[in-house]
């Protein structure tokens, strides 16, 4: 087999004729073995693998901030303690997941690279909802493995330069895409995580209070959901929270969330339930 | 294949595409790629703001480039397919100027010997290295062949020129500031083709396209310098 990359030689024509910007459709033509759903008909639907669990997003006005739990679980076991579901997209938006941890890794890992390469052939960057419409078609790529099994969905938030919002969107497996304006969660907590926004979500919160309902909407989670895991004092591992404003994106370092969590700790300590 | 009507020998031919391409890379203006303590700097003189001659390939990699538009654009999109591939299949930090000024030379080569035309482009790619001892600087020509270049390089139409001018007053580990002047200086110093030859060029933030390669950034090393920040700085630099 010859490589599909050029490793010696001329480079094959795929990669010198015009047209695309676009890095997986580059990919289906000149190596589509390495694109997420190109996995082959699997003899049996498969069901011991890793997960990642809940996601959720707030938008606050002039940003949106989006935190991950840190648990990926195996049917009734943990497989990791430590993992990353919330990741940079690029300068102006971020991306998490929730299902099957292996898929969900590479369609984030497709997912930069697509928003990177339109961003370095144009010399410019997609608009938010090109961005969110990308995604939409990665997931649907997916959804044959995802009948097999190896579901996983998206979350996308970003920081919208034309309209100075944050804006959210959500998918199901099917890829339909769907906008929220003020808050979103996926993942198996999911259901919990969005009662408890629903009560503590306001249009005018700042971007700390934001955090902080974030994070406390994965403590919920956690509270009443075994898959998703709750801040780990003793390990010092927190949720990742990411926050996208005009001043672009930013991972909040585990000094900053640390607090957050203990404060956030120390409040629900003194609450009869919990 | 019919014979063409005349013979010519390889010779011939390979001389014949070579004079053809050098004419083609002579009417357009000159590029200069030059180190500074904190990377490697791109200059290039251009009167378009859209049509680039220098851009971003990956993390630590640029390119620049001059003749004719089209074919140096495909060059430049071929070349950020090949360095996104190899880092989505490999990692990021597995992603060579060497591999890609391969590749590069390979296809010129092929491209050189195989087509009737031959590419009217000059070529350079560049990688920042994590001290000025990593830098590496490629150079490449129309018919494949490749160079690696220390401190600094200059293609287009009047390279020697600009050359020999940079070979004057370029220093090791200059400033930004020292590097950007001696840049523009060389610049100024070539001589269009349809210019008055003894009429003096002042070149401003309007017609200079500058981008650079900066260590000190995270990830994305590559970065372009806005028409206004340009003015400002050439203002500090004819000042200083």
């Amino acid at each position: 087999m010859t490589d599909p990359l050029g490793g010696a030689g001329r480079l094959p024509a795929v990669f010198m004729s015009p047209g695309t910007s676009s890095f997986a459709e580059f990919l289906s033509q000149s190596a589509p073995h390495l694109l997420p759903g190109a996995r082959t008909g699997l003899p049996a639907p498969v069901t011991e693998v890793a997960h990642g669990t809940t996601i959720v997003a707030v938008t606050f006005p002039g940003g949106v901030i989006m935190a991950g739990d840190r648990r990926a679980t195996q049917g009734h076991m943990i497989a990791q303690r430590d993992v990353e579901k919330v990741h940079h997209a690029d300068d102006y938006s971020c991306v998490g997941y929730a299902g099957t941890a292996g898929v969900g890794a590479e369609l984030i890992r497709l997912f930069q690279v697509e928003l990177e390469h339109y961003e370095k052939i144009e010399g410019a960057t997609l608009s938010l909802d090109a961005k969110a419409n990308r995604l939409a078609a990665m997931v649907k790529g997916n959804l044959p493995m995802a009948l097999q099994g190896l579901a996983v969905v998206p979350l996308f938030a970003g920081y919208d330069e034309e309209s100075g919002l944050g804006r959210i969107f959500s998918y199901d497996i099917a890829a339909a895409k769907s906008e929220e304006r003020t808050y979103e969660s996926i993942g198996s907590g999911s259901v919990f995580a969005k009662g408890s926004l629903k009560k503590r979500f306001r249009a005018d919160l700042s971007q700390d209070d934001a955090v902080r309902i974030a994070i406390e909407a994965l403590y919920d989670a956690a509270d009443d959901d075994s898959a998703t895991g709750g801040p780990d004092l003793i390990r010092k591992l927190y949720p990742i929270v990411a926050v996208v404003t005009a001043d672009g994106y930013r991972r909040l370092a585990d000094d900053e969330v640390g607090p957050v969590v203990t404060a956030l700790i120390a409040d629900r300590s003194t609450s009869a339930g919990g | 294949m019919t014979m063409p009507f005349g013979y010519a020998s390889p010779e011939q031919q390979v001389r014949d595409k070579s004079e053809y391409a050098r004419k083609g890379i002579a009417r357009g203006r000159s590029v200069v790629v030059i180190t500074y303590a904190d990377g490697i700097l791109f200059v290039a003189e251009n009167p378009s703001a859209t049509l680039h001659k220098i851009s971003e390939i990956y993390d630590r990699i640029a390119f620049a480039a001059v003749g004719k538009y089209n074919e140096f654009e495909n060059l430049r999109t071929a070349g950020i397919r090949l360095t996104d591939s190899r880092g989505y299949m490999y990692d990021r930090r597995d992603v060579t100027s060497r591999a890609l000024a391969n590749a590069y030379a390979q296809t010129l080569g092929a491209i050189f010997t195989e087509s009737v035309k031959p590419y009217e482009v000059e070529i350079v790619v560049a990688e920042v290295g994590r001290s000025s001892d990593d830098d590496q600087i490629y150079r490449l020509t129309f018919d494949g062949s490749i160079a690696d270049e220390r401190g600094f390089v200059a293609i287009g139409g009047a390279s020697d020129q600009v050359t020999t001018s940079l070979k004057e007053h370029h220093r090791d580990g200059q400033s930004l500031a020292e590097a950007l002047r001696v840049a523009v200086r060389a610049l100024t110093v070539s001589v269009p083709p349809g210019m008055p030859q003894n009429g003096e060029r002042v070149l401003t933030a309007a017609n200079l396209e500058v981008g650079m390669l900066d260590r000190t950034r995270a990830r994305r090393q590559f970065k372009r310098i806005a028409a206004s920040t340009l003015a400002d700085l050439l203002a500090e630099t004819a000042a200083s």
